[in-house]
């Protein structure tokens, strides 16, 4: 407790960048998955190629995943630009398979009555697929939330600082209460960025309430 | 892109693979340590996963281990571990396992879960015992969704012993971390590629062996994907 009373103002400013970090891949992996997710679900030809691509770089390991995208985009791999493109593609690899399933979960005759009902293609995604879609994204969103908060960690083993610069710090220098610092506040933010979501679930689809009760 | 020449540039060298801290060996370290990492996970999560998915007590931990070993970050796991237990293979071995033990627990479980309870009924049926139900008939069954949970915990493994070389200096992380210090990428990059190529294959491999299984247990239903969508959802490392 001394420690982390003295290092206070530092902590502050590792949760800060760890929050960035975080949450910039978080906005942008759903704002790609959720086209390349329908095109998927809505065309079988690009079902295949989309998830199984996805699902293979879901499988490549976070550190050389990093090493390897910053060359790639041209930037330095310590640059906070390399962390979030490369914990963006991790999202994008749960994500589409996630929005896929999502869309793939709207009944087809929902999708007929709003077209009887003389709903356009744009206002029927809008107003029918995508709130009939929320609860099961939802679900892989949070999935997404936790996983990219815990892998934030990684990127102080290339010198991006986050928590996980407590983690490299308090073992260099033999810390522990570092280390415990910064385990202790991951799992915090990873749990409360993960309730602002279900939180956000309940104010955007307040119907799901009603049903449950 | 001239880094990507200099790291393929590297691994062609027959001089980087040769010799006591060649990468030929750094790769045996990486998977003898990782298989072993598994073999225990998998001697301690598949016969728990097992109990828990026949007798249907104990699900609630199942599922409060595996979406709480998501939010743990596997780099604050390690380096805790190797401040309490110094410098070895000792804390990376115990923290891969720790990370190790709920996909297996939670494939074993949810495998053994989703088999059809009539067909367990049917089998008690004619007579057979609880121990011929367990080995003749919910293992082979869930087998797809078990050989899943050893599918996660084999990348999130194979990830983490990457990690592991930080704090002992072994496996295919070693080139990396030494890269880093030296300040050459070349190196760092090449063992990235290596460790890349690696956790595919492994992951290949594994997706192989689970449609192998999911065939044996449904042969007629080819098609059937229940028991790949059923599979616990997997943590990236």
């Amino acid at each position: 407790m001394t420690w982390l009373s003295q290092n206070l103002h530092i902590v502050g400013a590792l949760l800060v960048d760890h929050l960035v970090l975080s949450i910039l891949p978080i906005v942008l992996s759903l704002v790609i998955s959720v086209p390349l997710g329908w095109l998927a679900s809505r065309y079988r030809r690009a079902r295949t190629p989309l998830l199984t691509g996805t699902g293979l770089l879901y499988a490549i390991p976070s550190l050389p995943l990093f090493i390897i995208v910053a060359p790639l985009i041209g930037v330095a791999v310590r640059s906070p630009v390399t962390i979030v493109a490369g914990l963006t593609i991790y999202g994008c690899a749960l994500l589409v398979r996630g929005v896929a399933d999502a869309f793939g979960s709207v009944p087809r005759e929902t999708m007929l009555a709003a077209d009887a009902m003389g709903h356009s293609a744009w206002a029927r995604f809008w107003r029918v697929e995508l709130p009939l879609a929320g609860p099961v994204l939802l679900s892989s969103l949070r999935v997404v939330v936790v996983s990219t908060v815990s892998l934030v960690t990684v990127g102080a083993l290339v010198g991006a600082s986050s928590l996980g610069t407590l983690f490299t710090d308090g073992f260099q220098r033999g810390i522990e209460a570092s280390i415990l610092t910064g385990l202790v506040l991951t799992i915090v933010v990873a749990y409360a960025l993960d309730g602002l979501c279900v939180l956000a679930g309940r104010l955007a689809m307040p119907w799901r309430r009603a049903v449950a009760a | 892109m001239n880094l990507f020449a200099e790291a393929i540039a590297y691994l062609l060298d027959p001089a980087s693979w040769a010799g006591a801290g060649g990468l030929g060996l750094r790769i045996l370290e990486h998977l003898g340590f990782s298989a072993a990492v598994l073999l225990v996970a998998a001697a301690i999560g598949i016969p728990a996963g097992v109990l828990i998915g026949h007798t249907g007590r104990g699900r609630g931990v199942v599922i409060a281990l595996t979406s709480g070993a998501r939010a743990i970050p596997t780099l604050g796991l390690l380096t805790i571990f190797g401040l309490l237990l110094g410098i070895g293979l000792e804390a990376p071995f115990l923290a891969l396992v720790v990370l190790a033990l709920p996909p297996v627990l939670a494939g074993a479980y949810a495998g053994v879960e989703s088999v059809d309870r009539q067909v367990i009924g049917g089998a008690r049926a004619i007579g057979m015992t609880e121990r011929q139900i367990v080995t003749g008939v919910e293992l082979p069954l869930a087998s797809p969704v078990l050989i899943g949970g050893l599918r996660s915990a084999a990348l999130q493994v194979i990830s983490t012993a990457t990690l592991a070389a930080y704090i002992s200096d072994t496996g295919l992380g070693r080139p990396i971390f030494e890269g880093l210090k030296t300040r050459d990428y070349g190196l760092m990059l090449a063992g990235s590629i290596l460790v890349a190529l690696l956790a595919l294959l492994v992951e290949l491999l594994f997706q192989a062996a689970q449609s192998a299984a999911a065939r044996r247990a449904e042969p007629i239903e080819t098609h059937r994907t229940t028991a790949r969508t059923r599979a616990p959802e997997r943590n990236p490392a």
